[in-house]
């Protein structure tokens, strides 16, 4: 199992497709059809690493495709279909995590960081420019040298 | 024999890097010149048996040595010669014994290349090396061996991944760990400077070069990989935002934060701390993204715990690595005082504009991939982060910064005028305003954001000719003068130019995506499919033997407007050993668009899952990296890194007297 893991972690992806979105998967109405194209594309196939059910050759996409495009010949909306399908198998299955309380972080967290970054990049610029000009102090050493430079016998 | 002797070297390269990261080290601080000579023998030493022990590992990958444990989970007689030897590092032991190798290759080259260093400085440099190294072997050899041998020999190997048999991916670990490893010399040069409590023109000088090559592997490297899951996937993906491929990205935002703001410590000797900051962030997350996808904890934080002697041994690394490095700088970064005053709108303003977007979109990326982990480590629910994530944060920090890209290098240091600029850049708003009506024509109804992804190229291509042709006063002096100023640029110029450049061709390939097209379609012998203007037909289906699989190999005939264009032959590829199935795509490229064919399943019929994908502007990714790579090798051949300003520096320092030796 553990080796089995590894591999996992250690491909880009696991599974080997060219059996994405099979043609007998397909509804024979294309405006029904493209809609569950465009659900596929935003649900995780729950055994690969961040590809969507329509990218995945897995069984288990398989299997998702297949009950979404049985939700919506059944005639539910788009929505309904994507939560039936995170009712049957958890939040985890939506490449596009929910905006909830515990998830503000990840959502807020960059806009945050990059106003913080900019604001304080803008007020450090400013702040450098009304402050004098900076020195460094000659270290000890440094001084003795000049000191000796000064009365003419360079350290 | 030949394993043993691998095995006794890399105990000895354990040694030899415990020497190597103490003696210099305090052989710097008491200013004692033979213990600070001692670094650049152990280096080069320890890359000798590092070279040695990944050679003798080779040699029984070759020889196919079935007493070798790693051997016989990973190869087998009948795999090809090729990937015997890339299967060295296609584990986990052997990768990191190949992450050691790269580590100890950057030592030597350190240890050869540094004659223009003072010497101080230099053995502190190894030092820190050697500390790297010796945290690397110890994890090697204490829980990650890949010598150790089994009694009696295993009649044959358990073979490779058939996903990793693949040229694209054989050579994508070596160009990755140089890219990550290379880092650790913008590391060490980091911590040694912190050491020594000075950073000044020079040091950038030094460290430029370093992160520049490393930059080019890791470019090259992660370019590699999405090539791969392209043409290995069967529906055409290039980039998943998965957490692997993640982990390579974030070295790659810091690093190119990093080459950035070293130009602003060379130039205008300021920025040291936050420049400092940075070597220490870039190498740290190339440690962080080695681990992340060797140690399993991505696919579940539970495997960590399934092999808890790895998993804390990686820890400990991270820990003394990541927090040492912080708490030395936190220590010492107070101290160094940035020197050269900027106006906001100027090329330093721009570069720390650069800084604040690359970082905050590694901060991003970091946030993405790290979250759902911590999450779940918390107990909180388990969660996705896909695409539609990364589309809405990252892609947003990433369109400013494009947009300033083209207008940066316009500025002048200090002080820039940026109305100047912006009308300098006249050429640019044509191109872009051409192509984004000539792209809402001809598209019109469909996507609108590839059409502005589109425009965001053209502004940033034309930007960067602008630059260009400003740079040599095109048309503005006789065209002979232009010539001898193109000339006389010097190569950095050039580079960056080029790097620029790519990213504006790799970009159009991004944005152009979106404009897909494909169809799939189960067809019987003579059966077609047609897409954008081409007709597939379907000729034969035959099986022929490989040399560790049988291919079913599909001749499929391209036509338009009647015209045979080619006959593509897509294979579906069985590996009896592994009982696993791989798609081998055939791709018809004209530089500006793909037709991609993969041959999917057979029903008892004998009809054919047929996929064809048509891909506009979609081998300008990798064109664009590689043009982005190049340009990182063009500024490394700027002679100023060779000659000049290097060595006028070091004559400064070694005519100074050695600072206060108190540190």
């Amino acid at each position: 199992m553990r080796r089995f893991l590894l591999l996992l972690a250690m491909l880009l992806l696991t599974t080997v497709a060219a059996r994405a979105v099979e043609p007998a998967e397909r509804l024979a109405d294309p405006a029904l059809e493209s809609r569950a194209r465009a659900i596929g594309s935003q649900l995780r196939c729950l055994v690969c690493q961040n590809e969507s059910i329509d990218e995945s050759g897995a069984d288990l996409a398989h299997d998702i495709r297949m009950f979404v495009r049985e939700r919506l010949t059944a005639g539910n909306t788009n929505a309904a279909v994507i939560q039936a399908v995170v009712d049957r198998y958890g939040a985890f299955v939506l490449l596009k995590p929910p905006v909830e309380p515990a998830t503000y972080v990840l959502w807020y967290g960059p806009p945050a960081l990059l106003a913080i970054g900019l604001l304080g990049t803008l007020v450090w610029l400013k702040r450098r420019q009304s402050a004098p000009a900076e020195t460094t102090p000659l270290s000890a050493d440094e001084t003795r040298r000049l000191d000796g430079l000064i009365r003419g016998n360079d350290a | 024999m030949i394993t043993e002797l691998g095995h006794f070297a890399l105990i000895l390269a354990l040694f030899v890097a415990a020497i190597q990261s103490t003696v210099p080290m305090i052989g710097a601080a008491r200013r004692h010149v033979g213990w600070m000579a001692v670094g650049r023998s152990c280096a080069l030493t320890g890359f000798a048996l590092t070279a040695l022990a990944m050679l003798s590992l080779m040699h029984a990958y070759v020889t196919s040595d079935f007493t070798v444990i790693n051997v016989i989970e990973n190869s087998h007689t009948d795999k090809p010669l090729l990937y015997k030897i890339t299967g060295v590092w296609g584990n986990h032991e052997g990768s990191m014994l190949l992450w050691v190798f790269m580590l100890s290759l950057c030592a030597a080259a350190v240890a050869l290349f540094s004659d223009n260093l003072p010497p101080a400085l230099r053995a502190r440099v190894l030092a820190v090396q050697g500390m790297i190294a010796v945290g690397f072997l110890l994890f090697i050899l204490l829980t990650s061996n890949p010598f150790l041998r089994t009694f009696p020999a295993a009649a044959n190997g358990n073979g490779l991944n058939p996903v990793l048999q693949d040229p694209g991916l054989a050579f994508h670990p070596p160009f990755l760990y140089l890219g990550y490893v290379g880092f650790s010399v913008a590391f060490a040069f980091a911590v040694a400077a912190l050491i020594e409590g000075r950073v000044d023109a020079a040091w950038a000088r030094w460290v430029r070069p370093w992160t520049l090559a490393s930059w080019c592997a890791l470019t090259i490297g992660i370019a590699m990989g999405s090539w791969w899951a392209y043409y290995t996937l069967g529906w055409g993906g290039w980039w998943f935002w998965d957490p692997v491929e993640n982990a390579s990205f974030m070295p790659w935002l810091v690093g190119t934060a990093l080459i950035h703001s070293s130009i602003v410590v060379e130039k205008r000797d300021t920025l040291k701390s936050w420049t400092i900051l940075l070597a220490i962030v870039t190498f740290s997350l190339s440690l962080v993204g080695t681990f992340l996808v060797r140690s399993g904890v991505l696919t579940s934080v539970h495997a960590f715990a399934t092999d808890p002697e790895r998993g804390t041994f990686i820890l400990l690394l991270l820990v003394a690595a990541i927090g040492g490095s912080l708490t030395l700088y936190a220590i010492r970064a107070p101290s160094l005082k940035g020197g050269g005053l900027f106006a906001p709108i100027s090329r330093e303003g721009a570069l720390v504009l650069n800084n604040v977007l690359l970082s905050c979109g590694c901060a991003t990326v970091f946030l993405g991939t790290l979250y759902p982990l911590f999450l779940d480590a918390m107990g909180g629910p388990k969660l996705s982060v896909g695409f539609p994530f990364f589309n809405r944060t990252f892609a947003p920090m990433m369109v400013p910064m494009i947009i300033a890209v083209g207008i940066g290098p316009m500025l002048a240091w200090k002080r820039g005028d940026l109305l100047g600029a912006l009308q300098r850049l006249w050429v640019a708003y044509i191109a872009t305003a051409l192509v984004l009506l000539a792209m809402f024509y001809l598209t019109y109804g469909g996507p609108v954001l590839a059409v502005l992804g589109l425009g965001l190229a053209a502004w940033l291509g034309s930007a960067v000719l602008t630059e260009v042709a400003e740079r040599v006063r095109l048309f503005r002096v006789p065209l002979g003068d232009s010539l001898r100023r193109a000339i006389r640029l010097p190569r950095s110029a050039y580079g960056m130019s080029f790097a620029h450049f790519g990213l504006a061709v790799s970009v159009a390939g991004f944005a152009a995506s979106a404009w897909d097209k494909e169809a799939i379609e189960i067809l019987k012998p003579g059966g077609t499919i047609a897409i954008a203007g081409y007709e597939l037909t379907l000729d034969s289906v035959t099986r022929i033997p490989g040399p560790n699989f049988v291919a079913d190999d599909a001749a499929i005939r391209v036509t338009r407007d009647g015209q045979l264009v080619k006959v593509m032959h897509p294979e579906r590829r069985f590996f009896p050993l592994q009982k696993q199935t791989t798609s081998e795509t055939s791709i018809r490229t004209n530089f500006l668009t793909d037709l991609y064919v993969a041959l999917g399943e057979s029903d008892t019929q004998g009809d054919w899952t047929v996929r064809v994908y048509w891909k506009p502007l979609v081998p300008w990714i990798w064109i664009g990296c590689v043009i982005m790579a190049f340009g990182g090798v063009v500024s490394l051949s700027d002679r100023r890194w060779r000659v000049g300003a290097a060595a006028r520096s070091v004559r400064r320092a070694m005519a100074e007297p050695a600072p206060a030796a108190g540190e």
